[in-house]
């Protein structure tokens, strides 16, 4: 059984001691990498922070050129956010990227863990059914949110075939349920992907064991199948949390920027810079980094051991134990 | 062992595995309906005359190809928008490779100090939400008078490109055997010829799968292109589709968004296809291995 690892693990060709020069040709190797990432990462990271510490008091002159004077306001900007006049609909937009994130990742990795069962199962279907579940992900979410806006139209297909009439796509909680169905429909069969390579490394032997001693196909599936493919599920539950925090094209196209229904932190900044408030939008979108580094951090920590797949082989020799009898 | 006799078994069996197939094509049946259903409105609404737009039936009463000659009449400057798209995900992939390669041989070949810490970095970094980068970014491109260029659109893009193309090629690397290598170089060859005519070539199909990676990744990219260009004449096709509004919000052209949205993900669809296996292998490598 390979364990799941969050990096892969490293193993040099050569167990020999470091030289120098292979310190040297690595640094060489990977200076353009880390060239590029400090000027699209850590610049942006520097001058968002130092930008969200500063109140731009910026305008439009006569001839429409952008004005600045930067005001030092110290955690004005973040005090503004949390306190101000304007924090409710901060507050609203941590509500609704929260809100977005985990309802959709819960329903996606239901429904995806399905699917990879039933992928699992099927051989004579296997290459349609891979090249079917690549379509929702090569989309482009932008035209997938397209796409539904058009479903979900009054006189759409989707009041059509339901007898319904609603109105999806203005505001309220319709919009909320329009913009997590095409999240899930989008994401879910990625995740059936991911579970399904985890499944297909379980070895056969096991699930034979299990069946000599009378396990059925529900309790095949939850004392064999469910723990190993764990570490799996939990790497592709992981990206799909820090993915969906993140959140913005979907809302944006579907519903709309400045809707408050569906408002997430990414769109929130988005139009803060939109509107020339540079010290807010660089604060919004800090708050949501910090946001996304806490839940990675949690997530980490809280299943970190299965994440590291410690659990697995301590589940795989209990599954052979149970050989011994039947239940 | 349980003991049942040979005939009760069979027929059990025989039941069992009645059952099981009606499951297996269900479920196949339940997938392929999820995943194609709304792509398949989407495409039956491109081939529709726009008089017949809002008709619910499975197939366009009339056929009509109406839409896809909009698109591309001169209004929405759609062959311009394709043409970007292309520019922009093709620099992107290239780049990102060509830092990549160098940057997953090293990890994957090489002995040094803090890999597993310069590894994960590199991966922290493609969490990074992409409106972290885009609000200062925005202000720098701004300065230095980038807006609507192509490369405030690309340099953003590695953000993610990068990562994305280190993890995986680092991947692909490290299954590849050493001793090929190694003994080239016992036999006179230098680390640089051993990597040239050696690695690279093995290493072909999983950077072939990378750039297919890369490139839907950057092709799909919305919130850097809708930031740093406002001139249609740069716009990217996804950017571009999310424009598309009629004079009013209640006379959207539907049928045209439809057809677009058909255009822009046709290629992908195609790609997807012949490339499936490849794909499948490419997004989870990373999570298995």
């Amino acid at each position: 059984m390979t364990a799941v690892p969050t990096a892969p693990t490293i193993r040099t060709p050569r167990t020999g001691s470091r030289t120098p020069g292979e310190g040297r040709r690595a640094a060489l190797l990977l200076s353009p990498t880390f060239l590029v990432l400090a000027l699209v990462i850590l610049y942006p990271l520097i001058s968002a922070f130092h930008q969200s510490l500063y109140s731009s008091e910026s305008g439009l002159d006569a001839q429409g050129f952008v004005i600045e004077g930067d005001v030092f306001v110290g955690l004005g900007n973040y005090l503004e956010i949390f306190a101000g006049a304007e924090s409710g609909r901060f507050y609203n937009a941590l509500g609704n990227t929260t809100f977005f994130t985990f309802t959709s990742v819960a329903l996606e990795t239901v429904i995806g863990v399905a699917f990879a069962v039933a992928m699992n199962r099927a051989f004579r279907g296997r290459a349609f059914l891979r090249a079917a579940v690549l379509v929702p992900w090569a989309i482009p979410t932008a035209v997938s949110g397209l796409l539904w806006r058009w479903i979900f139209q009054a006189d759409g297909i989707a009041n059509a075939l339901s007898g319904q009439q609603v109105l999806w796509t203005a505001e309220g909680f319709a919009s909320q349920v329009a913009v997590i169905t095409a999240e899930v429909w989008k994401t879910a069969p990625f995740i059936g992907l991911l579970v399904l390579a985890g499944m297909q490394i379980i070895p056969e032997e096991v699930y034979e064991a299990a069946k000599l001693d009378g396990a059925g196909a529900w309790r095949q599936f939850r004392s064999i199948t469910l723990p190993l493919v764990k570490p799996a599920l939990l790497v592709a539950v992981l990206f799909r949390l820090l993915d969906a925090l993140r959140m913005f094209d979907l809302p944006f196209v579907l519903i709309g920027p400045r809707k408050s229904s569906v408002e997430t932190l990414s769109i929130l900044a988005w139009d803060s810079s939109n509107q020339l408030q540079y010290g807010a939008a660089s604060a919004f979108s800090i708050v949501l980094l910090v946001y996304v580094a806490v839940i990675a951090f949690v997530f980490v920590k809280l299943l970190g051991a299965d994440v590291a797949g410690a659990g697995e082989q301590r589940r795989l020799r209990r599954a052979a134990a149970k050989r011994g009898g039947v239940r | 062992m349980t003991a049942l006799t040979a005939s009760a078994r069979t027929t059990a069996r025989n039941r069992r595995e009645v059952l099981r197939s009606v499951g297996r094509w269900l479920g196949i049946a339940v997938i392929g309906v999820y995943c194609l259903a709304p792509f398949y409105w989407m495409l039956v609404s491109s081939l529709r005359r726009t008089s017949d737009i809002f008709d619910n039936s499975l197939l366009p009463t009339v056929w009509s190809v109406e839409s896809y000659l909009k698109v591309f009449s001169g209004s929405s400057n759609f062959a311009r928008a394709l043409g970007n798209s292309l520019i922009v995900a093709t620099t992107t992939t290239v780049l990102a490779l060509a830092l990549g390669i160098f940057a997953a041989y090293a990890i994957s070949r090489l002995n040094f100090r803090f890999k597993s810490a310069i590894l994960a970095v590199i991966i922290a970094t493609s969490m990074f939400p992409g409106i972290s980068v885009v609000v200062p970014l925005l202000r720098l491109f701004s300065d230095i008078g980038w807006i609507n260029t192509y490369q405030a659109m690309i340099v953003p893009s590695l953000s993610f490109a990068i990562p994305l193309a280190v993890w995986n090629l680092t991947t692909f690397m490290k299954q590849l055997p050493y001793d090929l290598e190694e003994a080239a170089m016992i036999d006179g060859a230098t680390k640089w010829q051993a990597f040239r005519k050696i690695l690279l070539p093995l290493a072909a199909p999983g950077v072939f799968t990378t750039a297919i990676l890369t490139f839907i990744h950057s092709w799909n990219e919305f919130i850097i292109a809708l930031s740093m260009v406002n001139d249609p004449a740069v716009q990217t096709a996804t950017v571009a589709i999310s424009k598309f509004t009629g004079a009013s919000e209640f006379q959207a052209p539907y049928g045209e968004q439809m057809a677009a949205g058909v255009i822009v993900t046709i290629p992908l669809v195609i790609v997807v296809l012949i490339f499936q296996r490849r794909i499948v292998e490419g997004l989870t490598s990373g999570a298995t291995k």
